[in-house]
């Protein structure tokens, strides 16, 4: 109901134990409240495209290069060890799985948290302390369906459109070096490339991209939304939001590589 | 009862406060506040910085959690109401906020628009068009319809944010000092507001300050607090006349200001 935060008086065993546990609970708390509110009409579509735009479109020329260099060098560095076995044929198929399994995902949801994160912790810490969430409370609008569910959302549709980007721009920057190197044209190369991608793989990166993005909206909405402490707060939710969305997307990382190499 | 050209009837009660008391952490900022607002009337509540007459209204509109005390707006207990009957509530009483909080990504237009647009959706473009433009008259501000709010004076951004208030058409208003920090002529322009959106829009007001001329102006009825607690309710003359400390050097105050 409130967004502000109210600190009961005694602490149950010290004071910063018990609020690292108040913390996980409020943000366990925030992630019920989400879907609580996603699905129940009316949704802000209108708000829901322009967080879109912001996301997905602005971020696309960070994806657009970094994936390039990332595919131009993966496969620069991998070719001297392919070429004393003499099978640098197996490049495109060596940079593919790499790129999908583990760099695209990783690199969008970097980029992502840094760029998009940080700007929702900003944008919403510095709504919350110079009130203008509360504006919207008292004008009976709920903040947290207009500023909250539309960014999460926002986020977990965007981040696999631009990791699945990302992967392609991948290739396609390994396929500018290889065909500079073995003269593979563009057709054989992406054959090669996607003959050894299994649905599975797919699957993985897309179950990642999709918990990454959610991830960042969650974090950054919570940090943003539970500012505090006037232009300082702002900064802080803006760091936050970045530090803990990179900590968290790392261990999801190993969790769910785990629990997908157990399948495979 | 009659005052400024309005009626107030002392028989119905819009907000009824009882032994309201809020605390954060050790500091105890409410310690038993009382107040009735009557319908028609303005309440004035006067008080030095920090003795909590923030905290008092964001109470009243449900913004905090009082500790202990009931607060009734309309005939609702605040503070015992569901999420959706909270904000039917708020529908009917605004608040107008010290900072004016006005939406600084929207232009002063989208301000106005945002709490009607969310709040009656099948309302048209030509409709709350014709709304905005009502209001921004109503408050001495047309043509700021495309500006940004970073564009707006300090004065204009307090119009603005009553003006938001007002969309809504409220039964109640909450204005949280809205002569903090403006200059004497600004100031009176403001209270002149106060005072016609009550005759125009038939609303019933409780007025922060610790500004005397805007107290003596718009309020019917003025309370004075101090460390969390009422100590003078009344009449602003009858307030006024008595020469004991605090209210003479709160008065005094105002004057070399
Ligand atoms: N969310 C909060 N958390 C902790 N303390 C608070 C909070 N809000 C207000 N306070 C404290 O309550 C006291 C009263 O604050 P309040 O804003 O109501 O004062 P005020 O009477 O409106 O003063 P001013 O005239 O300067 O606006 C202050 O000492 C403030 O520190
Ligand atoms: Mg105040």
């Amino acid at each position: 109901m409130s967004s502000t935060n109210e600190k009961s008086d005694k602490p149950v065993i010290t004071a910063k134990i018990d609020g690292f546990f108040l913390h996980f609970y409020n943000i366990a708390a925030f992630v019920g409240r989400f879907f609580r509110e996603a699905f129940r009409p009316p949704i802000e579509w209108g708000e829901f495209v322009r967080q879109c735009y912001q996301v997905g479109y602005k971020s696309l020329a960070l994806v657009t290069v970094t994936g390039f260099i990332t595919g131009v060098v993966f496969t620069e560095q991998s070719r001297p060890t392919l070429s004393e076995f003499g099978v640098t044929a197996w490049l495109p198929s060596l940079v593919a799985i790499a790129v999908v399994r583990a760099l695209a995902p990783l690199i969008a949801a970097l980029i992502c948290a840094g760029k998009v994160g940080s700007s929702i912790g900003a944008e919403l810490g510095s709504m919350k302390v110079t009130e203008q969430i509360d504006a919207m409370e008292v004008s009976a609008i709920n903040p947290f369906r207009y500023l909250v569910v539309t960014r999460v959302m926002a986020m977990t549709v965007c981040l696999p459109l631009l990791m699945f980007y990302n992967a392609l721009i991948g290739c396609l920057g390994s396929y500018f070096d290889v065909h500079a190197h073995e003269q593979t044209s563009l057709v054989s190369f992406f054959d090669n490339a996607f003959a050894q991608i299994t649905f599975l793989d797919y699957t993985t990166a897309l179950t990642k991209a999709i918990l990454y993005g959610f991830t960042i909206g969650i974090v950054s909405c919570y940090q943003g939304f539970n500012a505090s402490q006037g232009t300082m707060g702002v900064g802080k939710a803006a760091n936050v939001s970045v530090i803990v969305s990179m900590f968290l997307i790392f261990i999801e990382e190993v969790i769910i590589v785990h629990v997908f190499n157990s399948i495979r | 009862m009659k005052t400024n050209g309005h009626q107030i009837d002392m028989n119905e009660t819009v907000i009824s406060i009882r032994n309201l008391y809020k605390s954060f952490g050790e500091k105890h900022v409410l310690q038993g506040i009382d107040l009735d607002l009557h319908k028609g009337e303005n309440v004035v509540v006067l008080g030095r910085s920090g003795t909590g007459k923030s905290v008092l209204i964001k109470i009243i509109i449900g913004l905090l959690k009082p500790d202990a005390g009931t607060v009734n707006v309309l005939g609702e207990e605040v503070d015992k109401l569901e999420d959706a009957a909270l904000r039917a509530l708020r529908l009917k009483v605004g608040f107008s906020f010290q900072s004016s909080a006005l939406y600084d990504s929207m232009t002063v237009g989208e301000n106005l628009a945002f709490p009607l647009t969310r709040n009656n959706r099948d309302m048209s473009k030509e409709q709350i068009r014709k709304t905005i433009d009502i209001v921004l008259e109503a408050i001495g501000l047309p043509g700021t319809i495309n500006q940004l709010p970073s564009e707006l004076s300090g004065g204009q951004k307090k119009r603005i944010g009553i003006g938001r208030t007002l969309i809504l058409r409220p039964e109640i208003m909450l204005y949280d000092e809205p002569t903090a920090g403006l200059d004497p002529i600004t100031s009176m322009e403001l209270n002149k507001l106060i005072v016609s959106v009550q005759e125009r829009f038939n609303t019933s007001s409780i007025i922060i300050t610790h500004d005397l001329t805007c107290a003596k102006e718009v309020g019917d009825r003025v309370a004075v607090m101090d460390e969390g607690k009422f100590i003078r309710e009344g009449k602003f003359d009858e307030v006024f006349s008595e020469k004991d400390g605090l209210i003479k050097s709160f008065y005094d105050y105002n004057f070399i200001q």
